[in-house]
């Protein structure tokens, strides 16, 4: 596999919705790249037919009766908000007026 | 007479039930060594002194009604810090989590209060359970009892190493490579990772959701199936819980392996193991012999492609539950944001550690366009390959026996700068969480007076069967009775 760029870096933390500094992103490269190139030996294992497993454990879908039931008090959720109004979160502008 | 923080969960409970002593001198006589010793251990994040005493007296005052005792009743019990206490701070040792007080209870939290469990603390771990070493918290770092110039292990080094210096009896960690296991090993205490569904996740802060599992810690193997046989329930509120009756774990610690059939697959004492601690287990094998058990060696050819596959699939599924942590709800804003994608970057960027970057870049990466293939299928596929290694074991053996850790407990910074280092620290124990299946680990030797780990692994749901072949071993020795001095 290709090296990691600092480029792609960037954009992978614009994926993730981090704001690295140009430090972090350096270091960021470099350690992400160590690690990468210890996976290699991943790409050599043949896995041609091998059906990817994404949960160890057989389950099922699981289903509840449709019934109404309390849910967690508001007051008790917004104390918990960095900022709250009334009844709402409030978040920096998104939409310019 | 010893102290009553010396005395195992089983005392303790026995104690209480015989009115030999009460749930507030137990409790009293936990918050007095954690104020002793944690100054230099930091095993706590939070002492929940009071909630403490309240459930203390709770049961104090239910048996002084004549009422009859649940099976935790006055024992202290230490939660680590990602599981959530509804009004008690849960921090995950992370930044981004801040002061934030949950307004409800983990299942875990409310089964082990309802058995009658003293809440005494929440442990410190690595950031959102990622690391080996408890070094990643964002908080503080944690010593190991044994050598406090030492790591206790991670990520649930605070509960490990809050057990082995008698700050409780029991605690809960949670295991997603390693983070139960091997901090147990370290700190030379039992500590059980249980099939993936048997204990309920809901209230557990999501790290890798295909292999997160909640399992306890204790000083003897009695004690950790006391305690697991409490919180092994099915939960309507995590609909990965699986359907499966509880056994009497202790009912079921005979001290017989007469005909147990223990493979051990070659390639875990393969390169990195030092000599003493693949000295220290092949004496415990021994002793399985001399048991009467059936010892031969087997091979699960692709456990050395397992890390790479763990540490692919790992921080997939964490850069996709740590994208809620933005600055909105709750935990963490960074302040003066130009706009909303400015405040949900600078909060992240800010509130995570380091360590917690790295995995959901990785992860980020891994799951990304043109990558996908490559690294995550490929991931899911070795995933593949791991988990049938272990189910062509389960056609000859019983359970499976293999070092916990390479190494005994390294010094604090040894492994920080170097991003595999301490990735290998995990390579005996991440096989079992690819494959969701169980296993434990228990002290077996001491190297230089720091104390080494032996896994024991069952087939899936088999945990009695893990407990008991781990009972009998212990009760031919006394490294579990031995004790760090702090």
């Amino acid at each position: 596999m290709p090296k990691l760029t600092l480029a792609e870096v960037e954009h992978v933390a614009l994926l993730a919705r981090l704001r690295l500094t140009e430090d972090e992103k350096h270091r960021m490269t470099e350690d992400l790249n160590v690690i990468l190139d210890h996976f290699e030996t991943l790409q050599q294992l043949n896995t041609d037919g091998i059906s990817p497993t994404a949960h160890a454990i057989p389950m099922e879908n699981v289903l509840r009766e449709d019934a109404t039931r309390p849910s967690l008090p508001r007051e008790e959720l917004l104390r918990e908000a960095p900022e709250a109004r009334d009844e709402f979160f409030v978040v920096p502008r998104i939409v310019d007026t | 007479m010893p102290e009553l923080w010396e005395l195992s969960a089983t005392e303790l409970r026995a104690a209480v039930g015989r009115g030999e002593v009460s749930c507030r001198e137990v409790a009293l006589a936990h918050l007095g060594r954690i104020e002793l010793v944690d100054e230099r251990v930091r095993a706590f994040v939070t002492v929940t002194e009071e909630e403490a005493l309240a459930q203390a007296d709770r049961w104090d005052a239910a048996r002084a009604r004549g009422e009859e005792l649940p099976p935790l009743a006055g024992v202290p019990v230490a939660l680590k810090d990602n599981m959530c206490t509804r009004g008690i701070r849960t921090t995950c040792a992370s930044k981004v989590l801040g002061d934030w007080r949950p307004p409800y209870d983990a299942t875990v939290t409310s089964l082990v209060r309802e058995a009658g469990g003293v809440l005494v603390g929440k442990t410190n771990m690595d950031e959102f359970a990622m690391g080996s070493s408890t070094e990643n918290s964002g908080l503080f770092p944690t010593s190991n009892p044994w050598d406090l110039e030492r790591v206790p292990g991670g990520s649930s080094g605070g509960s490990a190493a809050a057990v082995a210096s008698r700050m409780a009896p029991l605690a809960l960690g949670s295991d997603t490579g390693g983070s139960i296991r091997q901090p147990g090993a370290l700190c030379g205490v039992v500590g059980f990772k249980p099939t993936y569904g048997r204990v309920s996740r809901y209230g557990l802060v999501a790290y890798a959701s295909s292999l997160d599992q909640i399992g306890p810690f204790a000083r003897s193997v009695a004690d950790a199936a006391l305690l697991l046989r409490v919180i092994a329930r099915p939960d309507p509120l995590d609909n990965t819980s699986a359907p499966v009756e509880t056994p009497d774990y202790s009912a079921g610690l005979t001290g017989d392996v007469r005909g147990l059939r223990i493979g051990v697959p070659k390639e875990y004492c393969a390169e990195g193991v030092t000599g003493e601690v693949r000295g220290a287990v092949e004496a415990a094998l021994d002793r399985y012999r001399e048991l009467g058990a059936e010892v031969s060696e087997t091979s699960t050819p692709h456990v050395e492609h397992a890390l790479a596959s763990y540490y692919l699939i790992a921080p997939a599924e964490a850069s996709s539950n740590l994208a809620r942590y933005d600055g909105v709800r709750y935990g963490f804003r960074a302040p003066g944001a130009r706009d909303v994608v400015d405040m949900f970057q600078v909060s992240r960027d800010l509130g995570f550690g380091d360590e917690v970057k790295h995995r959901i870049m990785l992860g980020t990466y891994a799951l990304s366009a043109g990558y996908y293939d490559a690294y995550y299928l490929k991931a899911m596929q070795v995933r593949t390959l791991v988990k049938q290694d272990l189910e062509r074991c389960w056609e000859r053996f019983d359970v499976l026996v293999t070092p916990t850790t390479p190494e005994v407990a390294f010094r604090k910074g040894e492994k920080l700068n170097d991003p595999m280092a301490m990735k290998l620290a995990d390579v005996c124990t991440l096989p079992i969480n690819l494959a969701g299946t169980c296993a434990v680990s228990i002290p077996c030797g001491f190297q230089n007076g720091l104390p080494i780990g032996l896994q024991i692994i069952g087939r899936p749901f088999e945990e009695g069967t893990v407990l008991r072949a781990a009972q009998a071993y212990e009760q031919t020795t006394d490294w579990h009775r031995r004790a760090p001095e702090l």
